[in-house]
């Protein structure tokens, strides 16, 4: 299966720790990713406010290059992945918004037929790698590591069909399979804020507190996340969340760090030392630290 | 003396093509079959702080309460996590209702002002113009810069923690082909005409 590998401007930035791990785990489980030539940003929440054809034609590009590389495209960002899910929905429902943006590719010389499959990596690993097969390669499971599986909004709604949209089961799966212990964690699809947490704190650092206080009460060690805003939202507000209403000091890894330590990758390779509120002593705690 | 101040309109003064003008934009489409049950309103995680609830935003939409939705804080709080537009029992797609009514208050400029937000999605479709990526950081003082520097300064420890975790590339991102992005989003012929400053 060949896969072309979207990381999106926030893996290059706040959450290239999502990046570090990624890719190792799935060199690991035997999955090379080739990352998208040229790949420009796919206009998350914000272009779509501003103008919503150029906003498809913006997405469209990386599609058009996408198709042009072959194979299924990878997009490990929330916001990343639903705006290529919704801009290839567009062009297939909305004739017009497909003839502008054709003819606007075009003029660059590219085009795009809509054949690309755009995945989340959550997606891959459970469906085409295999929960089994994840579990038969941990060297070093993440015995009494009690982690809450954090969805959040954009992964699930409202395009993805691969997991449920309710109480989705996919990270949740991967988790037993390396051995964690998965805290019940009813938040699992809340919104972490998004940018509010930048633009109207007041309202984005209530949220964040409500998601860090849940996973706190459930017994959960850490938090585990599959996107980079998620991620940012709650490890590097915990200083607001613990002046404003409690004291916070809340773990936040990506899945795939989790996956990585059980598959026994070195640590340093996992982008470990990136959050804010450190995980490490925890992980020494339960004796899962190691070189 | 409190300020008298008209709170009723007169019909006459509703904007009567508000509702059509949303159906015909993408995802507007099923406006009018809203029942105003409210469940978008509950289960909106940030509709406790808007001045009209989702619920209210569409039932005035369509009534034509053009110049109260487009001006409403509701607009900047949504934060597009779909749970409204999944949860619909009508299949209305309330995100995407929002974002048509985003546009044009940014095209008219009536947004709220001192609210950073419509001002965020302007820098951003500019450097994105510009880069073809976006640069986190740079957005982000730059919008402080321009609405509110005593926040950014209160982001003083963000960023340093940030920068002690090596997560602030202090180089904006860069495509190479940067001419040809340019080139394919000004072939956009209905394009919106953006002013950014």
């Amino acid at each position: 299966m060949k896969y072309s590998y979207f990381p999106g401007c926030s893996l290059k930035g706040t959450g290239r720790a999502y990046e570090e791990s990624l890719l190792p785990v799935f060199k690991a489980l035997g999955v090379d990713m080739t990352e998208l030539d040229d790949w420009n940003c796919c206009g998350a929440t914000a272009y779509m406010s501003v103008d919503e054809v150029k906003a498809a034609a913006l997405a469209g590009r990386n599609l058009a290059l996408a198709e042009k590389a072959g194979g299924d495209l990878m997009a490990p960002c929330a916001a990343c992945y639903l705006v290529l899910m919704k801009t290839q929905k567009r062009l297939e429902e909305y004739p017009a918004v497909r003839g502008e943006v054709g003819h606007a590719l075009g003029q660059v010389g590219l085009s795009y037929e809509g054949k690309v499959k755009v995945r989340h990596p959550l997606d891959i690993l459970v469906n085409d790698i295999g929960v089994e097969v994840i579990s038969k390669k941990v060297v070093k499971p993440l015995k009494g590591l009690k982690v809450a599986p954090y969805y959040g909004c954009q992964i699930v709604r409202p395009y993805a069909t691969f997991d449920n949209q309710e109480n989705p089961q996919t990270m949740d799966k991967l988790l037993r399979a390396v051995g964690a212990e998965v805290v019940d964690y009813p938040m699992k699809t809340k919104c972490c804020g998004g940018s509010l947490t930048g633009t109207l704190p007041e309202v984005g650092v209530s949220l964040v507190h409500g998601l860090l206080r849940e996973a706190s009460r459930r017994g959960a060690d850490v938090i585990s996340t599959v996107c980079p805003l998620c991620q940012f939202n709650l490890d590097c507000f915990q200083d607001r969340v613990s002046s404003n209403y409690e004291k916070s000091a809340m773990p936040v890894v990506y899945i795939t760090q989790l996956l990585g330590l059980a598959l026994g990758l070195p640590m340093k390779e996992l982008g470990l030392h990136r959050g804010v509120v450190s995980v490490e002593p925890i992980l020494a705690q339960r004796e899962l630290l190691h070189v | 003396m409190k300020k008298i101040v008209q709170t009723i309109k007169y019909e006459g003064d509703l904007d009567k093509g508000f509702k059509s003008w949303i159906e015909g934009i993408p995802g507007g489409e099923k406006l009018h079959s809203c029942i105003q049950c409210g469940t978008c309103s509950a289960v909106c995680p940030v509709s406790l702080y808007m001045d009209l609830t989702p619920r209210r935003l569409i039932d005035l939409s369509r009534e034509g309460f053009r110049d109260e939705v487009l001006s409403s804080l509701t607009l900047w709080l949504c934060t597009s996590c779909y749970a409204c537009t999944v949860e619909c029992p009508r299949q209305i797609k309330v995100t995407e209702i929002l974002y048509t009514l985003k546009r044009r208050a940014i095209q008219e400029r009536v947004y709220p002002r001192g609210v950073p937000v419509p001002v965020l999605a302007r820098y951003f479709y500019a450097m994105v113009r510009g880069t073809g990526r976006m640069s986190e950081m740079w957005l982000v003082s730059l919008v402080f810069m321009r609405t509110n520097i005593l926040k950014a300064l209160g982001m003083a420890t963000l960023g340093i923690n940030l920068l002690r975790t090596g997560r602030m590339p202090l180089k904006p991102d860069l495509i190479r082909d940067r001419a040809g992005l340019r080139k394919l989003l000004d072939s956009v012929q209905s394009g919106k005409k953006v002013a950014v400053s």
